[in-house]
């Protein structure tokens, strides 16, 4: 039984909505700059990638407007684009043949930091009641179940970065075990001061103010990410289904794999190469068969040399083009991974593989780093990489249906 | 202040700005006798609605007693209640 992809919408900062990312990725245009939902001067950090041109009231409701945090309006908006994109009208299914999983990195932060605030400097009594969910990071697929009337399984996969890929797969596994419609992916958002706390503590945020220098993966100057907000929500349908009901079919869900870090300095080696090689097990799929891979890119020297050194071992030295196309948005949180699914789904439809912008690869890498410029390439299989902070490793593999 | 009373504008107002509109809810009507779950509020948003009432009139309401409150003018009525015997 194949699980095929049959809708898709994105939302990133070069560009809200599918084609125009799409365009604006293949131009290699960023979405990257000083941040403007709150005064940077006084971070050590003051480069994101924001969402340019989202007005929630023109797509949601009023009532929902008071309750949920900009990360959740965004789910629920693309959950919209995405069923649109599928084809799929509420009714065409029964309540619980359809289902939600996605992924979160932190949650509702800003509504989260709005009601702390109010909390601390006005009292108890001033804390929204919709604080009680709307922080937390089960609400988007809460909203989405609510919205759409998803009563089949349901879900939330915190693990950081890798998350978007860990939910993809979650949603395969409920196709798989009898549920033909699932709603799934990944779009994160905490762009917000108490957020930007969050993220400067992991370590391995960029400190450059140069949206074209500061996010460089596998370059012998990187120097850490730039965070950014989005993601992408797809419709993932059990395939024979999707193809009796006439579906557009976006590429197939092929093969996933994850593996968790060893203790550091504990001696054993790091287990990328492990979730790679399942996730390609797993779809039955040879190396030499795969197209592209979209990187993870942490551009952190000592992850970037764990990537590199796994594909490397997999594909051979500068075996496989790669790419990174996040050097234009940053990286998304757990809407890292499902953006690049979708990117991926993009390429094989335009048989074209995006760009890394702003790098000059290092190589001691031995990478075939796709730089520049996108590259005509037939793409008919690519794996996609994700790490989250703490030991995450996934991968998955879509090719053409 | 001892005169001070809820109407159904300032309910309007606060259900507004506590929990929205649903899609296809006109309040600018008669909706007096509305069940609130008909009107699209759930309990969670007449107790963010009771608790901007409690703040902008410095009333104390009992949850129970509010949630009890089906429809826009028993609940007025409740608050008018409470405001009268703080007076």
């Amino acid at each position: 039984m194949s699980t095929v992809v049959t809708g898709m919408a994105v939302a990133a900062p070069n560009g809200l909505g599918t084609e125009d990312f799409w365009t604006a990725t293949l131009a290699g245009r960023t979405g990257l700059g000083r941040i403007t939902r709150f005064v940077p001067d006084s971070y050590p950090a003051r480069l994101a990638g924001e969402i340019k041109g989202f007005e929630p009231g023109q797509h949601l409701p009023g009532r929902m407007l008071t309750q949920t945090d900009h990360v959740t309006r965004l789910n629920l908006v693309l959950s919209d684009w995405a069923f649109a994109d599928a084809g799929v009208k509420p009714d065409d299914h029964s309540d619980f043949d359809k289902g939600v999983v996605t992924a979160s990195s932190a949650g509702g932060y800003e509504f989260g930091e709005r009601e702390l605030r109010n909390m601390w400097s006005k009292g108890g009594q001033y804390v929204s009641a919709y604080q009680s969910f709307a922080w937390f990071y089960a609400v988007n697929s809460g909203q989405l179940s609510i919205r759409h009337n998803l009563c089949g399984p349901s879900g939330v996969v915190v693990s950081d970065h890798a998350g978007g890929l860990d939910a993809l797969a979650q949603a395969r596994r409920q196709v798989r075990r009898g549920t033909p419609l699932m709603l799934s992916g990944a779009v994160d958002s905490s762009l917000c001061s108490w957020g930007w706390v969050a993220h400067l503590a992991g370590g391995r945020i960029s400190t450059s103010t140069d949206p074209v220098r500061a996010y460089r993966p596998f370059d012998a100057s990187a120097g850490g990410h730039v965070p950014g907000e989005g993601g992408a929500i797809l419709v993932l349908e059990e395939e024979r289904a999707a193809r009796e009901r006439g579906a557009r079919i976006h590429g197939e869900f092929a093969g996933y794999g994850t593996s968790f870090d060893p203790r550091p300095g504990g001696g054993r080696p790091p287990a990328l190469r492990r979730a790679v090689e399942s996730a390609l097990t797993d779809a039955g799929v040879a190396p030499a068969e795969v197209d592209v891979v979209f990187a993870d890119a942490a551009a952190v020297a000592d992850l970037d040399a764990v990537e590199a050194s796994a594909l490397r071992d997999v594909f051979g030295p500068g075996g496989v083009p790669v790419t990174a196309p996040k050097t234009m948005t940053g990286r998304l949180g757990s809407g890292t991974g499902a953006l690049d699914v979708a990117a991926a789904l993009l390429s094989i439809r335009d048989a074209v593989i995006p760009p890394t912008t702003n790098v000059t690869p290092d190589p001691a890498y031995g990478l075939d780093l796709v730089v520049g410029e996108p590259r005509r390439a037939p793409v008919r299989t690519a794996l996609v990489v994700a790490r989250g902070h703490g030991g995450f490793n996934s991968a998955v593999v879509v090719r053409a249906a | 202040m001892a005169d001070t009373r809820v109407t159904v504008e300032d309910l309007k107002r606060i259900l507004l700005d506590a929990a929205g509109a649903d899609e296809g809810i006109d309040l600018s009507g008669d909706i007096n006798d509305t069940p609130f779950d008909q009107l699209g509020y759930d309990s969670l948003a007449l107790l963010e609605t009771s608790s901007r009432i409690q703040r902008e009139y410095g009333v104390e309401l009992d949850d129970d007693a509010f949630l009890a409150a089906r429809t826009p003018e028993a609940l007025i009525e409740a608050v008018n209640e409470r405001l009268a015997a703080h007076a």
